[in-house]
């Protein structure tokens, strides 16, 4: 029943994106507060991050987008008076600070209680030694394990229990220090490392279970006590590899009945006694050869792995718990999907999911690669088919990583010896070794024993590989065609192997009548009737959506029908804005009386919850996975521009398939793109840019570089995130990048550029064709040369002159007008002065959009809709051109996840690393930057020791920030140089010694963990300089704040200082800044 | 060797099936919607003189263990699937499934588009249908012949024939009831379940007559699942009525729980397609707790206002609110038509064996 005390929730978001925490927290924070409004209940919002949809006003009443740090939510919470906290929905991050919140009193003292899971369930789950009893008490298995501060007891505990072990030191970040050993000498050696990297000097020594299969359940349970599986999954990795970096199949497909009750009874054992209310993960570790099996962890919270259950049964995990939160009880929630069934209801399906991680070892090219324990994906993808083999061959190719079959990585070129040995390489590419070695007949025993995948997993593979063999050696009949497709080989990988065209393949496909059709997700294996709008393609059956789709035109009549293309996995320089992006354009369309119908592929989105469009496909987004949904939807148009590149890349396809393009047309988005078109552009429009060539091979750009004149900037066209992108100071740099960059498939050519050190200004803006609205101009704190999704960003521009403003708004409406762009458009200056450069036309929505539509209140995307629609912007009630700043700060604040990707160069430069933000909003700039800063996690001071190491050029800047360093009480610390150059001005540094040299090293000093923060500039290129390399990495992975940049290292300078003078800062609900739009 | 599946209303499908020539077998079209338990789904007595269609596509992926088959044998005339896997994986695999089905002659037909199939099920109801390799067959002949097939006495065909015995000397109960099972196509784990709790239980023969149950003295009684129209089995209700009379405490399952009704004069119907997989939800209305079980049936009982007299619900299915549970007024008998002895599918309800034996009389476990 549902509990009528509840009339106002405060619900915790996750914060910025980082590695292990994305946009799955998004998806179910939204879901969740649209199940609580649903209710009536009044919702109040927190979470840092402005690229969420959650943060939008449309979804919770009041809005904070504000550090998630106790002092912050203490300070909403006494202001808001909400009944109670739902800290359950917000990942790991929104969990804690929930538990901090209850276990320091504070909610109790304010009569605010947990709703939802009690704290007193989140600690038995949570706290590892609870855990451990509870798990005891009621005789469900834990791998034995023992936490110890020194070799002995180590090596005693190991010998008890027996190697292998695996050993994970205390709060390190990243697990780094951590491993396996196999016997007491190697225990030693990862001992002490270990034991000298934690913080607190523990290490945690667990018997090794790795190898064991990892199965993990999803389970809900009510105040009554009614438990349920909504799904449970097999990681086709074993343990030992982070879920969230495993290949993971939907529902089990190697497990008996006995199996998976068994670990099914033992998930309700769990949570009845944990007492959960609301959903929960409980992962298990299965031993291949018995019925053996540990509890590995639980999370009693919504997870990736719940987003990942939901949209692979259909069954609503966020918006369950939110309701079980308010009391009601699973039989009393009705599941929306079948009307006919309920929530107490456990979902079967009759199709196989397949989800794969996307790995960022594209940008990270220092990168391990190795997988293991710490998560390293971004984001993933999710495929559904009637086949295991289908949906892995639809989930490659829809990881955007130029993958679309199990020839993408070629290992061909190894022997049959190093194969075998490359087959006990645990990494991304694993996949593609097995298939490999599979071509050359090795047995699934022999791979399956070597792997540690199951033979299941291998034979299916080999039932690819045996496809490719038959495509290469067998004529092209109807039923190997057929049997092709069914296994889901695009139509030109078929064409490449059998030695055809991509158009012989197509029209005998279409001779044959070999089609796909669209099935429907249900959750119940059609048992009932549904009517959900959600579908995936398969080869070996019946349509169903040409049914849905007569039956949804009866009952809401004839509409125009309208595309929007999803932007695929969650990247790096392709996050959660461009999500943001297409729900907005789908609930704009949809306003409009459109019917929309979106396509994407990431199980962790907002996009891709059933009930945002009319209709949702759950497909790869190529060209030809699109082209089977265009031609049963004959769509009356369709949007590209807000889906990043991912949409982008689509265009000339859809145009050749007859599709419409909505807003700017293709040609223009080529003007823009191509370099040499663009510099035509900007001819006539009479607006400069840093003198820039394209070319083709190193030597010309060695030629154009010299011509320029050194630094350049070296980059190939049509990329994200400035993938590939390098400064260049000399000729053996652009020899070596553009070698890295032909390593990714380029088809399109390469540019370089003057490089200008001036100040970086960015604008969105909307444009009808012949006005533009500019809601406001960005300004980066970093200089150019730093990749603007790693950079500081601040509206309204502060430090642009009045004049250097009026020239970006004309530019701005110049170049829109020129590229006759409808829709959005993003544009990068470089002001130097009142002087001001273009450097790069985006005619599409990009990663600011959300940011500046919430501290702007303008919303943009819905705005790019209405004049995509034809209307104008004037007669949307707003005057052209820059419009008038708003009352506050806001302070965009790039977040890294470094620490978790092994071996990732951390410097910043022109190529994107940051994998999130958060904002920093209030009505003075030292207020907002500090709360960016605290947004992000940097909280100084703390020890008030800090280590500088600068480049040359960095040494003239770094005396200023030195001493101000100094005045704030800071002990520096500096290497040999850099020491000098302080000293020599009167900011007292000691110099420290470089690693080679003798102790005390900069590393003891990192070590000993009392430096607050290192500010290291190494020097631009790509040179390996290891001592500064491990420098970084060192700090990042035992937690010290590391700055690259002398500009971040000013501001964070700027917020220490006003601290103290600012007071408590004030929260701020921006769902009251002010709408400038009144529909 | 290419195959046809056709419906009694005319549908066709074609698909594949192992190299034996098939004839033609006919049987009524079932499907089951348990995502695991092929093992436990095929030697499901129940099961008889069915043709069952899994809705799960990828059917045989971790072979066949003996130890997990219901009876001796497989029952279903023909298995249903998308895709029957040409490998097995697991530890306890013992055949390949295309390897179990030829050893029990029982033939498949793979590669069909099995959601086309449930949604023509659901939409109306459940029907016969023929399993053929023979190309040329002949519509205006074989549909007469599908429509009026008949499975005749399968409860007869199901049963043991010989009384067994069933005890665990591994159980450490403290007491040893004596349980007779009535079984009228009684899966292994429901006398396994009673004997993992201690009880000795005697597996009786479907026509077994009352006085012989009742001669053994029994502690409790236990009516088994089955296959077929309760309504057919004329003998088995009139012997009910005289074990119900007896003051025993008796528990039925699925089959027995509609035979115990119709031998209390409630009435049972054939439902359009039936509940069978692991994932129905019934309440217990004692409690208000929701359970998730494992079902297979076809056949319902009608519980009227007027029946209240003589029993009470126990358990009702949360979607479609039909009885999945009575608990009977002035005699020690409870039934449900769900299966807590599981196999395949959850163990959830397994405590009503528990609470069965207290009934009998002691404390259970």
């Amino acid at each position: 029943m549902r509990d009528e005390s509840i009339k106002k929730v405060l619900m915790i978001g996750s914060g910025p994106i980082v590695i292990g925490q994305a946009a799955e927290f998004d998806y179910a924070g939204t879901q969740a507060c649209r199940s609580l409004k649903e209710e009536g209940v009044e919702v109040c919002l927190v979470n840092s991050n402005p690229a969420t949809i959650m943060t939008d006003k449309e979804i919770a009443d009041q809005v904070y987008i504000e550090p998630l740090t106790r002092e912050f939510l203490e300070e909403i919470i006494e202001k808001e008076k909400p009944d109670g906290v739902l800290a359950t929905i917000g990942g790991q991050a929104g969990l804690n600070l929930g538990m901090e919140l209850s276990e320091s009193g504070f909610l109790e003292k304010h009569g605010v209680r947990l709703i939802g899971t009690t704290a007193l369930t989140i600690k038995k789950a949570e706290d590892r030694l609870e855990f451990k009893k509870t798990m005891e008490k009621i005789g469900e298995p834990t791998a034995p394990s023992l936490v110890v501060e020194n070799l002995d007891d180590g090596a005693a505990f190991a010998r008890s229990i027996g190697y292998p072990v695996v050993l994970r030191p205390a709060y390190t970040l990243g697990g780094s220090g951590g491993g396996i050993a196999n016997n007491e000498a190697e225990l030693k050696e990862i001992l002490s490392n270990g034991l000298r990297l934690s913080r607190v000097g523990q290490v945690l020594i667990e018997r090794s279970i790795a190898g064991w299969k990892e199965i993990e359940y999803e389970v809900m349970r009510d105040s009554n006590g009614n438990c349920i599986t909504v799904c449970n999954m097999e990681n086709v990795d074993p343990v030992g590899i982070h879920t969230g970096d495993s290949i993971v199949v939907a529902p089990s497909q190697t497990l008996s009945d006995k199996e998976y009750q068994m670990l099914r009874s033992a998930a309700l054992n769990i949570i009845e006694e944990l007492e959960i209310t609301g959903g929960c993960n409980v992962q298990f570790a299965l031993n291949p050869d018995s019925f053996e099996y540990c509890v590995i962890e639980v999370n009693p919270r919504v997870s990736r792995s719940s987003a990942l259950a939901s949209k692979a049964t259909g069954y609503p995990i966020a918006k369950v718990a939110a309701k079980i939160a308010l009391g009601y009880t699973l039989d009393e929630i009705p599941n929306a999907i079948t009307g006919k069934t309920y929530a107490s209801f456990e979902p079967t399906i009759d199709y196989c999911v397949v989800k794969v991680p996307r790995l960022p070892f594209d940008k990270f090219l220092t990168a391990k690669r190795t997988l293991s324990t710490q998560m390293q994906a971004t984001g993933e993808v999710m495929s559904i088919c009637s086949s295991f083999e289908g949906a892995l061959m639809k989930a490659i190719r829809s990881l955007e990583q130029h993958v679309d079959s199990l020839l993408a990585y070629d290992f061909s070129s190894l022997r049959d010896d190093q194969l075998s040995k490359q087959l006990l390489t645990v990494d991304d590419r694993r996949l593609f070794c097995i298939a490999e070695a599979l071509r050359r007949e090795m047995s699934t025993d022999y791979i399956a024993k070597s792997t540690k995948w199951d033979k299941w997993f291998i034979d299916k593979i080999k039932i690819l590989t045996e496809m490719e063999a038959a495509l290469k050696s067998k004529p092209l009949t109807r039923e190997l065609l057929s049997e092709a497709k069914r296994l889901e080989f695009p139509d030109h990988v078929i064409a490449a192997l059998s030695g055809e065209s991509e158009l012989n393949i197509r029209s005998l496909r279409k001779k044959y009548g070999i089609q796909p059709g669209f099935k429907m997700v249900d959750t119940c294996a059609a048992e009932f009737a549904a009517q959900t709008p959600y579908f995936y393609s398969i080869y070996d059956g019946e349509d169903e959506s040409q049914d849905f789709s007569k039956e949804l035109e009866a009952e809401k009549g004839s509409r125009k029908k309208i595309l929007i293309l999803g932007s695929g996995p969650i990247r790096i320089g392709q996050g959660i804005e461009f999500d943001f992006c297409s729900v907005h354009a789908a609930w704009g369309f949809s306003k409009l009386g459109y019917e929309t119908i979106i396509v994407n592929n990431n199980p962790e989105t907002v996009s891709t919850d059933f009930d945002i469009a009319d209709k949702l496909y759950f497909e790869p987004l190529t060209a030809e996975d699109v082209e089977a949904i265009v031609l049963k939807e004959k769509p009356d148009g369709a949007v590209v521009q807000f889906g990043g590149q991912t949409a982008i890349k689509l265009t000339e396809a859809l145009m050749q398939m007859g599709v419409r393009i909505l807003g700017t047309s293709a040609e223009d988005v080529d003007r823009a793109e191509d370099r040499e078109l663009f510099d035509k552009v900007l001819a006539e429009t009479g607006i400069s840019r840093p003198a820039g060539r394209t070319v083709y091979t190193a030597e010309e750009a060695i030629k154009a570089a010299n011509d320029l004149g050194y630094p350049v900037l070296v980059r190939p066209s049509y990329v994200l995130g400035g993938q590939g992108m390098r400064i260049a100071f000399h000729d053996d740099e652009i020899r070596e990048f553009i070698g890295i960059i032909n390593r990714i498939a380029q088809d399109h050519p390469i540019l370089v550029d003057k490089y200008m050190m001036g100040k970086e200004v960015e604008v969105d803006a909307v444009s009808d064709g012949k006005d533009v609205l500019i809601p406001g101009i960005m300004e980066h704190v970093e200089r150019a040369g730093i990749h603007s999704g790693d950079s500081m960003s601040i509206y309204p521009g502060f430090t642009i002159s009045e004049k250097a403003k009026s020239t970006i708004t004309d530019y701005t409406k110049r170049l829109a007008k020129a590229l006759h762009v409808v829709g959005l458009i993003n544009i990068q200056f470089i002001a130097m002065g009142d002087d001001i450069y273009c450097i790069e036309v985006n005619p599409r929505s990009s990663r600011t959009v959300p940011y500046i539509s919430k501290v702007t209140g303008i919303p943009i995307v819905d705005l790019a809709v209405k004049v995509i629609c034809g209307e104008t912007i004037e007669g949307l009630g707003f005057a052209p051109g820059l419009q008038k700043e708003a009352d506050y700060f806001a302070i965009k604040m790039p977040v890294f996840s470094f620490e978790k990707v092994y071996g990732a160069e951390i410097s910043l430069g022109p190529e994107m690393k940051s994998t999130g933000e958060c904002l920093g909003i209030a009505k003075g700039y030292d207020e907002a930057l500090y709360k960016a800063f605290v947004g992000a996690g940097i909280r100084l001071p703390k020890y008030k020791q800090m280590i500088i190491t600068v480049k040359d050029s960095d040494k003239s800047e770094i005396i200023d920030i030195g001493r101000r360093f100094e005045a704030l009480g800071y002990k520096i610390f500096a290497t040999r140089s850099t020491a000098k150059v302080l000293n020599e001005n009167g900011v007292h540094a000691r110099k420290v010694n470089k690693i080679s040299q003798e102790s005390p090293t900069v590393m003891d000093l990192i070590l000993g963990h009392r430096i607050d923060l290192v500010i290291d500039t190494p020097t631009q290129g790509f040179n390996k300089r290891r001592d500064g390399f491990l420098i970084r990495r060192t700090a990042i992975e035992t937690g010290v704040n590391v700055i690259t940049a002398l500009d971040t290292a000013t501001a964070l300078l700027t917020a220490m200082e006003k601290m103290d003078s600012l007071g408590k800062p004030e929260v701020v609900d921006i769902a009251k800044v002010k709408s400038r739009y009144h529909e | 060797m290419r195959s046809f599946l056709i419906l009694e209303d005319g549908t066709i499908f074609s698909g594949k099936s192992g190299d034996r020539e098939i004839e033609g077998i006919t049987a009524e079209v079932v499907f089951n919607t348990s995502m695991t338990g092929y093992t436990e789904v095929l030697t499901d007595p129940s099961y008889a003189g069915q043709a069952v269609c899994m809705t799960y596509p990828l059917i045989g992926n971790y072979g066949v263990s003996s130890e997990d088959m219901q009876s001796g044998r497989i029952w279903p005339s023909f298995f249903i699937v998308r895709e029957l896997s040409r490998t097995m994986s697991n530890f306890r695999a013992e055949y390949r499934i295309r390897d179990f089905l030829n050893k029990y002659e029982v033939p498949w037909i793979e590669g069909i588009d099995t959601r086309k199939l449930v949604k023509i099920l659901r939409e109306k109801g459940t029907m016969n249908g023929i399993l053929t390799t023979d190309p040329d067959f002949n519509l205006d002949y074989l549909l007469p012949e599908i429509q009026s097939f008949d499975m005749g006495d399968v409860v007869k065909r199901v049963s043991t024939k010989e009384k067994y015995q069933v005890f665990n000397e591994e159980s450490d109960a403290k007491e040893n009831f004596k349980i007779a099972l009535l079984d009228v196509g009684t899966k292994y784990n429901i006398a396994d379940s009673l004997a993992e709790r201690g009880a000795r239980v005697t597996v009786f023969p479907s026509d077994t007559k009352a006085e012989d149950i009742l001669g053994m003295k029994p502690d409790g009684i236990m009516i088994s699942n089955g296959p077929g129209d309760p309504k057919t089995c004329e003998g088995v209700i009139e012997e009910l009525k005289i074990l119900s009379r007896s003051g025993i405490p008796i528990f039925a399952i699925c089959l027995g729980h509609q035979l115990m009704a119709l031998a209390h004069g409630m009435d049972t119907h054939k439902m359009k397609y039936g509940h069978r997989g692991a994932n129905h939800p019934v309440k217990n209305m004692e409690t208000g707790k929701v359970y998730i079980s494992s079902q297979n049936h076809g056949y319902v009982v009608d519980f009227k206002d007027s029946d209240r007299e003589i029993a009470e619900p126990l358990f009702i299915n949360v979607n479609d609110g039909t009885i999945e549970g009575l608990k009977y007024k002035n005699e020690p008998i409870f039934t449900v038509q769900f299966h807590p002895e599981a196999c395949a599918g959850p163990k959830d309800t397994g405590f009503l064996f528990d609470r069965f034996l207290k009934l009998v009389g002691g404390t259970a476990r």
